[in-house]
């Protein structure tokens, strides 16, 4: 069942939400509130993440954008049913409200349940002092969302609070298993390691610092040009190398000392799925912080080495 | 079905009577619960004839009544319809309800039994009682019953509700005053005296054993909205926590009543609010507060006191929350938190009973930090229904946990639709039966707890805390919390 609202307040798109929800009949069960603030051109893309992770996570959606009408006023839609469990209910603020957006969202917060908020775009410079993101535990961010995705994640880094992650870390997660895995079965002492990557490409900034922070070794990270997101990862010590190779953000060349090289499904996943699996974690990351305490620490480095220009 | 009578209503142009009483009345004929002889008598300070008020009674129940309009119930309700112009201390006025209703018993046979519905503000209760004893109203001959139904606040605190008892005594016997709280006539209300002495699983988890802190919660999104003059000197604490909130908690803490007779129920709420009382630092374990200007929920509002009618330095509470503890063996050591507010995110009237936290956790630290502790909560309104809160598994996780809800809705578990409160209650009164209505002592206890509340709060001369509108009360109150270890739930 679909309500559309125009001119509408809190209290009214509640009445709607309960009406829509008796109206299919089912028992809530809902596990958590998701509060989207997305851009009126990403508002498509962003609705249809909603009813993807909808599907994995019975939720309440809300998905704020800023409507252009020259009038003060929020115009809603709620969606409940239609082939998923939650409910996706689409504010658009016109006006002054959107200086007032976090008025509607708080009183249409599911009781108790948990709050996360996702900026699939450009995200404010610290999530967790936002007016929206106050009202959250979990943050999530998508530097690959925003223009200058390696600026954004230096942001990020920069200002992070617990209950923050950013989908440039659920991009790793693949990554990650399969170097952990790879030591556990090929132990060795690594002292260098590099990383190469897309030119724009934040996840292979956040996997470099990630890597240096947790072995302790120095590690190289390689722009290629041009190519698909992450390229490749070696692990070294002395002649030693654990190698993982990936040109085409799909299939992956694993070798490691005394193995040849093996094939290893590796693929790029959709900003869809990362958030299906994110939403599975709904308390902070410390791992995630040590990551990001080491992207400001290299970026420091650099500065100070005059390697790259300060911010 | 309600026996032949006739319901006399003071203050029909009220908002109550226009929104509540009048589709009540409406709906109890439409389910056929009103006798034929009924009769419908408005009293009002205007120079309506009685069929300009049968029109506007009609007009407020298309707007309002919970089942459809048809014709047919309405002309039979129709019939009995009759208004009386006139202030409360006119004695002419009076002298024509007189007629008015003995010509009532005559043609529509209501049978000399007359239940008078003052919804009308407290300070004219007094002269409404005064009036209706002189023109001998509240005499009954033989064989027919008198009723007085009055709407809270029942007094300002103990003294003033002792006063309000012995003028009512004057003219009516204790059996025949009705002290009307909406909320006992909630369905979900009773339902709670069903879900505690129906079912075996919940009685033995209702106790200190399990019970960690209970929350009471009743929160409007509303502001005063028209009724300065009842508002403004009374406050949150006295409109809702004195009566709609310490009922609550009785109800949820009392013990199993011997049978749910008037008497019998009483009994059990008068014992539980006797061991209830509040504690003796009253400054760390209440906070009062008031609403300032703000957006609440995508409005903006302006604050208490920028509303109509209300003096700039009024020191009304539209916020109050405070901490009850029982002392009883089953509830010693369990705080009772009760809050309620104008002004608040959202309209939402819920009891939560939060449970100890197990006491060992065999999982990984990091598996259970997203874990609270199990809840029980009762959704009074909106939305009514209970909710179990417990944790689970999260698929594709080693062994991750998190809460999840298991969910009773009143609206999808019957197809029925609740009659409201206000049917309830004036077909309860039209019958005579008093299990729903708080009874006198029940009325002292609760000013008893409330009254050191109150006179601490008046001895500080200080204003109420201000909380912008739309947001969830004064810092104050999550202190009060967090000064025992815990945090207000979102409801």
């Amino acid at each position: 069942m679909i309500v559309t609202l125009t001119g509408t307040n809190a209290a009214e798109v509640q009445q709607a939400i309960a009406k829509a929800r008796h109206h299919v009949g089912a028992a809530s069960g809902l596990v958590f509130t998701l509060v989207v603030v997305a851009e009126l051109s990403d508002y498509e893309r962003a609705k249809e993440a909603c009813a993807e992770a909808g599907r994995e996570h019975p939720s309440r959606i809300l998905l704020l954008t800023n409507g252009r009408a020259r009038a003060d006023r929020l115009d809603a839609e709620v969606q409940a049913g239609e082939g998923s469990p939650g409910e996706i209910i689409a504010l658009k603020f016109h006006g002054v409200l959107q200086k007032h957006r976090e008025s509607v969202v708080l009183p249409l917060l599911l009781p108790d349940l948990p709050v996360i908020v996702w900026w699939p775009g450009r995200s404010p410079r610290t999530p967790g002092l936002d007016p929206i993101g106050r009202l959250a535990t979990r943050r999530i961010t998508d530097a690959m969302g925003d223009p200058d995705p390696l600026a954004a994640l230096e942001v990020r880094a920069r200002n992070y609070c617990p209950g923050d992650t950013d989908l440039t870390w659920t991009r790793l997660t693949r990554w990650r298993g399969l170097m952990a895995a790879a030591l556990d079965a090929y132990p060795m002492d690594v002292t260098r390691a590099t990383v190469s990557a897309a030119p724009a490409n934040a996840a292979g900034t956040l996997l470099a610092a990630w890597l240096s922070q947790r072995l302790d070794v120095p590690v190289t990270l390689e722009r290629t040009d041009p190519a698909v997101g992450i390229t490749g990862v070696v692990l070294g010590s002395g002649e030693d190398e654990i190698r993982i190779t990936r040109t085409d953000g799909n299939l992956a060349s694993f070798s490691a000392p005394g193995l040849s090289s093996r094939l290893v499904a590796l693929p790029r996943r959709d900003v869809n799925t990362l958030l299906a699996e994110e939403l599975r974690r709904l308390e902070d990351d410390p791992i995630y912080a040590e990551a990001m305490a080491s992207v400001v620490r290299r970026i420091d480095r650099a500065v100070a080495r005059g390697q790259v220009r300060a911010e | 079905m309600a026996g032949p009578s006739a319901l006399v209503l003071f203050g029909v142009t009220g908002d109550l009577a226009r929104k509540k009483l009048l589709p009540a009345v409406y709906d109890l004929a439409n389910r056929g619960l009103l006798p034929p002889g009924f009769g419908l008598v408005g009293f009002a300070r205007r120079d309506w004839a009685a069929e300009h008020f049968a029109e506007l009674v009609a007009e407020s129940v298309r707007e309002h009544a919970r089942t459809e309009f048809r014709e047919d119930v309405w002309k039979q309700l129709q019939e009995g319809i009759r208004f009386v112009p006139g202030e409360l201390n006119d004695n002419e006025a009076f002298a024509q309800l007189k007629q008015t209703l003995t010509d009532l018993d005559e043609r529509q046979g209501t049978g000399g039994n007359h239940a008078f519905y003052l919804s009308v503000p407290p300070k004219a209760f007094d002269v409404a009682v005064a009036q209706l004893r002189r023109h001998g109203l509240a005499d009954r001959p033989k064989g027919s019953w008198r009723r007085v139904v009055i709407e809270k606040p029942f007094g300002h605190d103990l003294d003033s509700a002792r006063q309000l008892e012995r003028k009512l005594a004057k003219a009516f016997s204790p059996s025949s005053i009705f002290r009307i709280d909406h909320y006992l006539g909630k369905e979900t209300v009773q339902n709670l005296l069903a879900f505690r002495f129906a079912n075996t699983m919940f009685e033995p988890i209702w106790n200190r054993t399990y019970i960690d802190h209970v929350q009471i919660t009743m929160a409007e999104d509303i502001g005063i909205a028209g009724r300065a003059g009842y508002y403004d000197g009374i406050g949150a604490a006295r409109d809702v926590i004195q009566n709609h909130l310490l009922q609550l908690v009785a109800l949820t803490a009392m013990e199993e009543p011997t049978s749910f007779g008037a008497d019998e129920l009483s009994l059990e709420k008068r014992k539980v609010l006797s061991a209830a009382r509040v504690p003796s630092d009253l400054d760390a374990h209440t906070a009062r507060g008031q609403y300032a200007t703000g957006w609440s929920g995508g409005v903006e509002v302006p604050g208490y006191l920028e509303e109509q009618g209300i003096p700039g330095d009024s020191r009304t509470d539209t916020f109050a929350a405070i901490r009850v503890d029982i002392d009883n063996r089953r509830w010693a050591g369990v705080p009772f938190y009760l809050r309620t507010g104008k002004r608040l995110p959202r309209r939402v009237t819920e009891v939560a009973l939060n449970l100890r936290p197990a006491p060992h956790l065999p999982f990984d630290g990091t598996d259970v930090r997203a874990l609270g502790t199990n809840a029980l909560v009762l959704r009074i309104q909106p939305d009514e229904g209970i909710t179990l809160r417990f944790g689970a598994k999260v698929p594709a996780t080693p062994m991750e946990l998190r809460d999840v809800n298991m969910d009773f809705g009143y609206g999808t578990s019957f197809a029925e639709s609740s009659p409201e409160a206000y049917e309830r209650l004036l077909l309860d009164v039209l019958l005579g039966s008093e299990p729903l209505f708080p009874q006198p002592a029940e009325v002292e206890l609760s000013w008893q707890i409330l009254d050191p509340v109150l006179d601490r709060w008046a001895e500080r001369d200080t204003p109420p805390e201000p909380y912008p509108s739309g947001t969830w009360g004064p810092p104050s109150a999550v202190e009060m919390l967090a000064r025992d270890g815990f945090s207000w739930r979102r409801p």
